[in-house]
């Protein structure tokens, strides 16, 4: 097996506003099997970045444990990145966002990483709308230890080993949206049409932003009577074309009438949902979770941006905390001495 | 866009950059890994088989595979292709038992006239289906040009001599020192056919020059001169010489002169430097020896004072190109420049000279004097049992070329002796496509490229090189160097072959191409194709590989233009859709399996 990649890249790679290739948002080559879904995540995102020109270094990434929390090492080489204990990845998020609100944030996790081992952490990031990108790669399995079901995987849905799965699956996306999300999007791995720009779009939302990728795991689940396999996925997609503009670029493309909706973001960054006429609104939360619910009932997988509210206070706002970096501040004003204290206490008295 | 048909060898062939340029198609990337591998013997053998001489084409080659090979699109430079032939040739051990030997006669009789690397490939390939060869010279030994005119210091006695050997040992029947002065007396001997590779003989003159006459004597026509300098007639030349031209003769010649006694050497030529027709590293070679290249002078006199040469005049010119991009060079209306000189070489170009063939032949020719021939497949005249093949067919080319026109010949000459139709009869390409696989993940050949740049091949002192003319200017590469510039090769010939079935469209490979060459898109003309996808395919030259629809609707295109080989797509492949296979392509020869045991390597 290959364990480098080669140099070479296309002559003609285009460079992005920031005078970067895609190549210069390239992780190590994958160990993830041949043809995970985990990958193509992996590509769209280092895709995102670059699209989008954020400089690799202002950039970091934080995952847990499983292989979708591996992905991290196989883009954005250049980025900073912590890949922490199981389910523990919104304790780092959540400590290095106080830390230095200025970095963009990328969580990368799994079905199981976040659904079971992690459910009680993920549920409060959620509520206090950090903010950061959290994509989980959902392939209804622990690929790493060899396929057990996790808590994603569909009621009725038949493991490598045959047993059928008896269990309702936890939907994290509907999960994230009663828990007061401010920005909850589902979309698919083999779709990077529509998963790039949501990426975009989520990294430029300030506050929350989730996103439930439906990963295959081709080793583990990827059989016939697997709900999470690639063909089965395919089959079952209703997905709402997303493009992305960001603050500095004209509209360029040209859409009937009627038929797209337009949702602005903080920064001035627009999102155009497609097909968006049959009345859908991305600001209704409850009408989101209807839409959500309709579509597990007819076995369907809803795709796309399912609620935006791009006006929700983040953390740092709502706590209130210093806008400067920590790693900006002087030592007396991280360390403003016992004067300081004496009169903080005063005012305890 | 129709789905690609791989069934078609073209396609594969085309790909393969460097074999796909070579006039004989030499599999150059089996031959380099072979080097790689320190079996060096075997890439001997697979150059033998294909241009008979890589010992001398290992120094002379004009190389048109280095400016197509790939390397040079995603690097700086192409692989060291031509100077790796010459270490096969250099390190290879004695290989005279692997050599085929004349076949039991045929009864067939063969005359080839011109001993040149035309005939000489004829002869290799008909030899062993029991030809009698006879091979006409007005030369004391075989060789051609090769010997004639492409200097020792370029091309050392011994390599020709040992190749030129290993054909004419083959009990071929010469006859040197015997100019052909008439076709019509030929075609009464009773040969079956008769193939002539008399090359280009005549150098071009400037008659109407004045002073041409009157300086004579120190005046030369620089294809007469080497020629003279090569069988030792000549060795000794003025101090002050000036060359006139800019082609590949030229640069032998200033060169030559350098170590006869030129110590102030000058090329003086027409056009500007860009666009003379030497290759860049002979002009690169002349200069390091210290010789001026002064362009945009038109000769107008040679100045003779005295009954003896003096100088030269020149118009200085300025090239000017009209929208069509033609060239005329344009009088700067400046004062003629006068340019001291002892001797003057003219090496301003070659041309075909048939005097000896006569018209009631049925022979005919074409209004720039090249033999009228059937098409560059059977190189057969208008004389149904007469072909041309190496400069004779198509005026003054290579070595290479003349070797595969040799090829083509033969299979025609044979064919025609044994009352076959030409066209319809021809052999098709000996093709070959096999799976690499290994393992898992594993491939039978290096697949990642190595970063390493090329190298120059190390030249002897300047001084000593100077001081004769029979040292080799080069040194070669030592076999660890060649190691490391053989490494550089793709292997291009590794092909990335994928089945649409088999693809789920997991995007596996579209992301790891380290060359973004890999699409999943939506079908379209090629016009329509090529700016869509995720890095424009630009290059025209190079074909885009589409498969049949797959299950989403859409299509994999895959640009060849940069495509490292390196397999990667395959690898990260979860169902084997892609596979890398190795292509082996060799053109027919008159013999097959001229020499066993080159299969699969
Ligand atoms: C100065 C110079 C340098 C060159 N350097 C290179 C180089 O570095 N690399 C390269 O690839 N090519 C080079 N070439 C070109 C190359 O030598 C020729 O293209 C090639 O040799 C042509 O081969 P051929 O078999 O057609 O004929 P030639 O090699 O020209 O051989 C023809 C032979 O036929 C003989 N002959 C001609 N007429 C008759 C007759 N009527 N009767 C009997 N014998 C006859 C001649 O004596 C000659 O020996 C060079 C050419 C010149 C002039
Ligand atoms: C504390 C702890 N408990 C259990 C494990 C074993 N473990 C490793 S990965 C994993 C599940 C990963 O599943 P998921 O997050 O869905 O990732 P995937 O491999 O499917 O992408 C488990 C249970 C562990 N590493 N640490
Ligand atoms: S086990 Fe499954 S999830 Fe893990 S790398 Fe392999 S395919 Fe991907
Ligand atoms: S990289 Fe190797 S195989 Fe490819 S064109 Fe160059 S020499 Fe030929
Ligand atoms: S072999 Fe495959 S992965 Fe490698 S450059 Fe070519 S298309 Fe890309
Ligand atoms: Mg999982």
């Amino acid at each position: 097996m290959s364990y480098v990649k080669p140099k070479f890249r296309h002559p003609n790679l285009p460079t992005n506003r920031r005078g970067y290739t895609v190549a210069d948002y390239d992780g190590a080559i994958s160990t993830l099997c041949a043809g995970c879904g985990h990958d193509s995540i992996s590509a769209a995102i280092r895709n995102a970045c670059f699209k989008s020109a954020i400089e690799p270094h202002r950039i970091a990434k934080v995952s847990g444990i499983g292989c979708s929390s591996k992905m991290p090492t196989y883009f954005l080489g250049k980025s900073h990145g912590f890949n922490s204990v199981h389910g523990r990845m919104p304790s780092v998020a959540t400590g290095a966002s106080l830390a230095n609100r200025d970095l963009t944030y990328i969580g990368v996790s799994g079905d199981g990483d976040t659904a079971s081992i992690g459910m009680g952490q993920f549920v409060h990031l959620v509520r206090r709308n950090l903010n950061m990108t959290y994509i989980v790669a959902n392939n209804g399995c622990y690929g790493l230890t060899k396929g057990q079901d996790s808590a994603t995987a569909d009621i009725g849905s038949i493991a490598k080993g045959g047993a059928v799965n008896p269990f309702e699956g936890i939907d994290l996306a509907s999960l994230a949206l009663l828990q007061g999300a401010s920005f909850v999007a589902r979309s698919f791995s083999g779709d990077k049409g529509q998963l790039e720009p949501l990426i975009r779009a989520a990294m430029a939302h300030k506050g929350f932003a989730f996103i439930d990728v439906v990963s295959p795991c081709v080793t583990f689940n990827n059989h016939a009577g697997s709900t999470k396999s690639y063909a089965e996925t395919r089959e079952h997609l209703a997905p709402m074309p997303v493009d992305f503009v960001p603050m500095r670029d004209e509209i360029t493309t040209t859409y009937d009438p009627g038929t797209t909706q337009a949702v602005t973001l903080h920064d001035g960054s627009v999102i155009h949902l497609q097909k968006a006429a049959n009345g859908v609104k991305t600001d209704d939360r409850t009408a989101a979770l209807l839409r959500m619910q309709e579509a597990r009932d007819e076995g369907n997988i809803l795709t796309g941006l399912m609620f935006l509210d791009p006006n929700q206070a983040d953390l740092n706002q709502v706590l209130n905390l210093a806008t400067t970096p920590l790693n900006k501040l002087g030592k007396d004003e991280l360390c403003p001495g016992s004067k300081v204290l004496k009169s903080i206490n005063e005012g305890l008295r | 866009m129709k789905p690609t048909n791989t069934t078609n060898p073209e396609y594969f062939h085309k790909v393969v950059d460097c074999q796909y340029a070579c006039p004989a198609h030499t599999p150059v990337p089996a031959y380099i890994r072979a080097i790689a591998q320190e079996r060096y013997s075997d890439a001997y053998m697979i150059n033998w088989e294909s241009n008979v001489f890589p010992g001398v084409l290992g120094r002379t080659c004009d190389r048109p595979c280095e400016p197509a090979c790939r390397r040079g699109r995603v690097e700086e430079e192409p692989v060291a292709i031509c100077r790796l032939k010459r270490v096969a040739a250099d390190h290879k051990d004695d290989i005279r038992d692997r050599l085929p030997k004349a076949g039991a006669a045929n009864g067939k009789k063969i005359a080839l006239i011109g001993g040149g690397p035309a005939s000489l490939t004829v002869a290799r390939d008909l030899a062993p289906l029991g030809y009698e060869l006879h091979l006409y010279d007005a030369q004391p030994r075989g060789g051609g040009f090769m010997r004639s005119e492409i200097p020792s210091f370029r091309l050392p006695e011994e390599v020709l001599e040992e190749e030129v050997g290993y054909v004419l040992d083959m009990g071929i029947h010469t006859h040197f020192n015997t100019y052909i002065d008439s076709m019509a007396d030929m075609l009464t001997k009773g040969y079956d056919a008769i193939f002539v590779g008399c090359g280009a003989p005549r150098g071009r003159d400037l008659p109407n020059v004045p002073g041409r006459e009157e300086g004579a004597e120190n005046i030369h026509v620089g294809l007469d001169w080497l020629a003279n300098v090569a069988f030792k007639h000549t060795a000794k030349i003025g101090k002050r010489v000036i060359v006139l031209g800019g082609g590949n003769t030229a640069m032998d010649c200033c060169r030559t002169s350098r170590r006869l006694g030129g110590e102030d050497v000058k090329v003086i030529v027409r056009s500007p430097f860009e666009d003379m027709k030497a290759s860049p590293w002979e002009k690169e070679d002349a200069i390091h020896e210290g010789i001026p290249i002064i362009d945009n002078h038109v000769p107008l006199e040679f100045v003779v004072k005295d009954g003896k040469l003096v100088g030269m005049k020149f118009d200085k010119v300025e090239a000017k190109y009209d929208a069509e991009g033609r060239r005329s060079l344009i009088s700067t209306g400046e004062d003629p420049v006068f340019v001291e000189c002892d001797d003057v070489l003219i090496a301003i170009g070659q041309e075909n000279a048939f005097p000896w063939i006569e018209k009631e032949t049925g022979i005919r020719f074409t209004s720039w004097g090249t033999p009228i021939i059937n098409d560059d497949e059977t190189f057969q005249s208008t004389r149904k049992n007469v072909f041309f093949g190496g400069d004779a067919a198509f005026g003054p080319s290579n070595i290479i070329t003349a070797g595969a026109h040799g090829h083509k010949a033969a299979v025609s000459i044979d064919l025609y002796c044994n009352g076959q139709d030409l066209e319809e009869d021809r052999p098709p390409p000996n093709v070959t496509l096999i799976s690499q696989k290994m393992g898992i993940h594993e491939w039978s050949y290096d697949s990642i490229p190595v970063d390493d740049k090329r190298v120059a091949v190390p030249l002897v002192a300047l001084e000593k090189a100077l001081g004769d003319r029979d040292l080799e200017v080069e040194l070669g590469f030592d076999p660890e160097t060649a190691f490391v510039q053989a490494e550089r090769c793709l292997n291009c010939d590794a092909q990335t072959v994928f089945t649409a079935p088999s693809c789920i469209e997991c995007d596996a490979c579209a992301d790891i191409c380290p060359t973004s060459c890999i699409n999943f898109v939506e079908n379209g003309t090629e016009d329509d194709l090529r700016p869509r996808l995720m890095v424009p395919a630009e290059n025209a030259e190079q074909d885009l590989y589409v498969s049949d629809a797959l299950a989403t609707g859409k299509v994999l295109v895959k640009d060849e233009d940069v495509c490292l080989h390196c397999g990667l797509c395959a690898e990260r492949c979860p169902t084997a859709a892609w596979d890398m296979q190795l292509f082996t392509y060799n053109t027919a020869k008159a013999a097959p399996n001229l020499v066993p045991g080159l299969e699969g390597l």
